[in-house]
């Protein structure tokens, strides 16, 4: 257990702060746990604007015509909310706050292989985010065109289409460099006498996730040139009227796309399987079968992207072969719930935050996978293609299912991070909350969408009124149970108790050290167990 | 306290930035990749057109930066072995001339495009407008992908004339090389790409 | 830490495998000239694949590297061929 005192040698790396004073401690930290904070402060902060921006779209629908925006004026912010959430929020979300913190912990290293590089793309993601922040306000206007860009539409559109791709290019290039610095890391920093299927299973999803990162995000970056091109020389690739295809720029959009689903997924996927072991004092059930199953659906993840284009007017034998695809990459998410279950079934149940936000999110990711099974098939897809039905199911797989693992990892880890506790009511208080109204918020979108309200629409007829009300007051719910949250985190970070090395009786290599940790993170070698999960 | 950071970045581990460089060859090849998917989708849309255009290009100039490239492929992996041996003259004899080589693409390629430019074709230009999809396509992707590999021979050199510098200065030497491998890992790069882009655009007969 | 593992490839060999590369890009060019018709395409690019696989085992001294590096680049290759070959089959069936 910790021995903080008696070791003399013990800094926090809170307190210490190099050569650097004040905020350049942090600005040019190389330190992976400040470099994840940095992240954490920024990712927070996008992610609260973008709520922001979804609570004056939820104000807009309350009812029919308009409420409190133009048409013009929602266009751009579901646009900005996209490009926010998307680039800014979920896909460096958990692999950069939490993989960053922890990976090299969980392997029993230093740090990453390449620290500079490690704050360099930190820095490149302010760039790139000051640059979608651009976006907004020079002269000609918001971009409206929706996260996806998609052409001709991007190619026409008089708003800053440029400055907002460009600042998605930089960011991806932000999103690269951490992948790169963390396969590389995983190569080269194990601790003598960890192999690979030593290690504990986040670490295995973030490696997953970092080859989606490095080979995926290329080809959004060079769509993203190839669209300013058109844009700026009219080059013509997305043109039908110079000869190009629009088709080939959602072809180019998704093969990015999708594998960058499973970016925000895999790793939350991960934090899941952390959590579900400690809580239940058992080992994972299936370990390898749990490791593996990221590599595949990180491979076969690649390849299923056509399941967003049935009705763009694909030839219907990728139709369905993209059907099939996308059916048998379910099987290894599908193998991730059912070990997650199998693993509580006669554990000794410790029901805490971090535990029940992991219930929640095998909850809500069971609902939007299903529903993922129905886009992912044409005949059913051609129905609820761009309706409401869509934006429920996105919403469950990246806010119930990334945002809801985020709100886990950050209830498991808060006490490592800042070596103090948070209010374990208040917690859960948050939790009942956030959870009722993020039901209530997007399970009627569902229903409307299957009975035909559009997707992207200020506008709806007057009967969707009820589920459209019902789903604005779970929004105001939800945001209730987020300021509840952020809260009570805030709190305990700052003023609360001080948390013992190991709170949760964990196993993994982070419980053997102080919290927070000492700069080095290991004082002494650590040692390797052959199981991370060994609950004897 | 000091001693701790300083032990961090005073760690070297070779294998690990060379691991990282390769992962980044990754990246390269797939940015480019996207172009080349591009490409083979509007080349069977349009054979007639682009087999057209390709003979606009001369194969002459596109042979010799072939030519030159795969040469200065080979110094610059000479250049590795005269600094694994310790022959620091040699090593920066090689750079140079890869250097030299690299200038004389960028020459040939300054060449070929001001031609192009003179008259009135180039990205955007009224002439481009004029012509028919199968030709404005070929052109654009020409532009486009030449472009961006003569922007990766500029990076590449940057990179070779740092590394030059560092062998002068003997910060890169005989027990110490990853960077100058690095580079010249980047270098090979540049080369594998023309390998494609060659043929693609100037041999479709 | 293992560091300067690199292999020193003498520069005889590198000459060789210049004369290769030169051989193989002459050939491209004899070849473009005659008439193949659809096979054009498929030699061009044959050869191009095998002169990449000459730089990178020799050039870029991948024949000596680790299993591990050799398997992951040719997997970057193997996934950059499926993005393709999946592409046509929209546009190859439309
Ligand atoms: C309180 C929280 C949130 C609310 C109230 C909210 C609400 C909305 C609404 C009303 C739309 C527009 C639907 C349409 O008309 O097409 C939307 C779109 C979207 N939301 Fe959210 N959302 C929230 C959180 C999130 C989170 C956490 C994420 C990602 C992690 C997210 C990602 C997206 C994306 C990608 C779109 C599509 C934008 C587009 O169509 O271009 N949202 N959201
Ligand atoms: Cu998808």
């Amino acid at each position: 257990m910790s021995n903080v005192s008696a070791n003399s040698e013990y800094v926090s790396y809170l307190d210490h702060h190099g050569k650097y004073k004040g905020i350049m401690s942090w600005i040019m930290a190389t330190d992976h746990k400040r470099i994840a904070l940095l992240y954490m402060y920024s990712i927070m902060t996008f992610f609260i604007i973008g709520v922001v921006l979804g609570i004056m779209m939820k104000l807009e629908m309350l009812t029919p015509g308009e409420t409190i925006m133009k048409a013009k004026m929602y266009n751009s912010v579901f646009t900005l909310h996209g490009i926010l959430m998307i680039f800014m929020v979920v896909i460096p979300g958990l692999s950069a706050v939490f993989g960053n913190f922890f990976l090299p912990i969980h392997i029993g290293a230093k740090d990453v292989s390449f620290p500079k590089l490690n704050r360099f793309s930190w820095w490149i993601f302010v760039v790139g985010s000051i640059m979608a922040v651009l976006s907004q306000v020079l002269k000609d206007g918001p971009p409206d065109t929706g996260w996806t860009f998609y052409a001709p539409y991007s190619t026409t559109t008089s708003s800053n289409v440029i400055m907002a791709t460009a600042a998605a290019f930089v960011l991806g290039f932000s999103s690269i460099l951490t992948g790169l610095n963390f396969i590389v890391t995983i190569h080269q920093l194990r601790a003598p006498g960890m192999k690979f299927f030593n290690m504990p299973l986040f670490p295995w999803a973030l490696y997953a996730t970092a080859w989606i990162q490095l080979l995926a995000t290329p080809v959004i970056g060079i769509t993203l040139l190839m669209l300013i091109a058109e844009r700026a020389f009219h080059i013509g690739f997305f043109d039908p009227a110079l000869g190009g295809d629009p088709l080939l720029f959602q072809h180019l959009f998704w093969i990015y796309s999708h594998p960058a689903v499973y970016v925000m997924m895999l790793p939350a996927m991960g934090v899941i399987t952390e959590i579900i072991p400690t809580f239940c004092q058992r080992q994972i059930y299936g370990y390898k079968a749990v490791a593996v199953s990221s590599l595949a659906i990180a491979g076969v993840g690649f390849l299923v992207w056509g399941h967003h284009m049935y009705t763009s007017g694909m030839s219907d034998t990728a139709r369905w072969f993209f059907s099939l695809l996308t059916f048998i990459v379910a099987v290894p998410s599908a193998i991730k719930v059912f070990n997650w279950i199998t693993t509580m079934y006669k554990g000794s149940i410790d029901v805490k935050p971090p535990f029940l936000y992991a219930l929640a999110f095998i909850f809500l990711f069971i609902i939007g996978g299903t529903t993922g099974l129905l886009l992912g098939s044409v005949a059913t897809n051609v129905q609820v293609h761009d309706t409401a039905f869509v934006v429920a199911h996105f919403h469950y797989i990246i806010f119930g299912g990334m945002g809801f693992a985020f709100f886990a990892a950050i209830h498991y880890w808060l006490p490592k991070m800042y070596g103090r506790m948070y209010d374990f009511k208040m917690a859960n208080i948050g939790l009942v909350i956030n959870f009722i109204g993020f039901n209530l918020l997007y399970f009627p979108q569902f229903v409307i969408g299957i009975q035909g309200m559009p997707r992207r629409y200020f506008d709806y007829p007057a009967k969707f009124q009820p589920a459209q009300l019902v789903s604005s007051i779970g929004g105001f719910i939800l945001v209730t149970g987020l300021i509840i949250m952020i809260y009570t985190l805030v709190k305990g970070a700052r003023k609360g108790a001080p948390a013992p090395a190991n709170p949760w009786r964990g196993s993994t290599l982070e419980w053997q050290i102080p919290s927070p940790p000492s700069v080095e993170n290991f004082d002494e070698e650590p040692v390797i167990k052959e199981n991370p999960y060994d609950y004897k | 306290m000091s001693q701790h950071t300083a032990h961090i970045e005073e760690h070297r581990d070779d294998e690990a930035s060379k691991l990282g460089m390769w992962l980044f060859i990754f990246t390269e090849l797939l940015l480019f990749g996207g172009l080349f998917l591009v490409y083979s989708i509007f080349r069977m849309q349009y054979p007639v057109e682009f087999r057209e255009c390709s003979l606009e290009l001369s194969v002459t100039i596109g042979a010799i930066n072939t030519v030159v490239l795969l040469f200065s492929s080979m110094t610059v992996a000479m250049s590795m072995t005269a600094i694994q041996k310790n022959d620091m003259k040699k090593a920066l004899l090689y750079i140079g001339v890869t250097l030299f080589c690299a200038a004389i693409f960028l020459v040939n390629k300054y060449f070929e495009w001001s031609g192009k430019f003179h008259h009135g074709l180039y990205p955007g230009s009224e002439l481009m407008k004029l012509l028919d999809r199968g030709h404005h396509l070929y052109f654009s992707l020409y532009f486009f992908m030449t472009g961006l590999h003569a922007l990766h021979i500029i990076i590449g050199m940057t990179l070779l004339f740092v590394c030059f510098f560092k062998m002068k200065k003997q910060s890169i030497h005989s027990q110490d090389y990853v960077l100058l491998e690095n580079s010249a890992l980047y270098w090979h790069l540049v080369d594998l790409i023309w390998i494609f882009l060659f043929p693609l655009m100037y041999l479709i007969s | 830490m293992a560091n300067n593992t690199t292999h020193t490839i003498e520069y005889q060999s590198l000459s060789k495998t210049l004369l290769i590369l030169l051989f193989l890009t002459f050939v491209t060019i004899t070849i473009a000239s005659v008439h193949l018709g659809a096979f054009t395409l498929a030699v061009a690019l044959l050869i191009a694949c095998v002169k990449s696989f000459i730089v990178l085992s020799n050039f870029m001294h991948l024949k000596y590297e680790s299993l591990l590096l050799r398997i992951l680049v040719g997997m970057v290759f193997v996934l950059f061929a499926l993005i393709v070959a999946i592409t046509f089959i929209d546009y190859a069936f439309r």
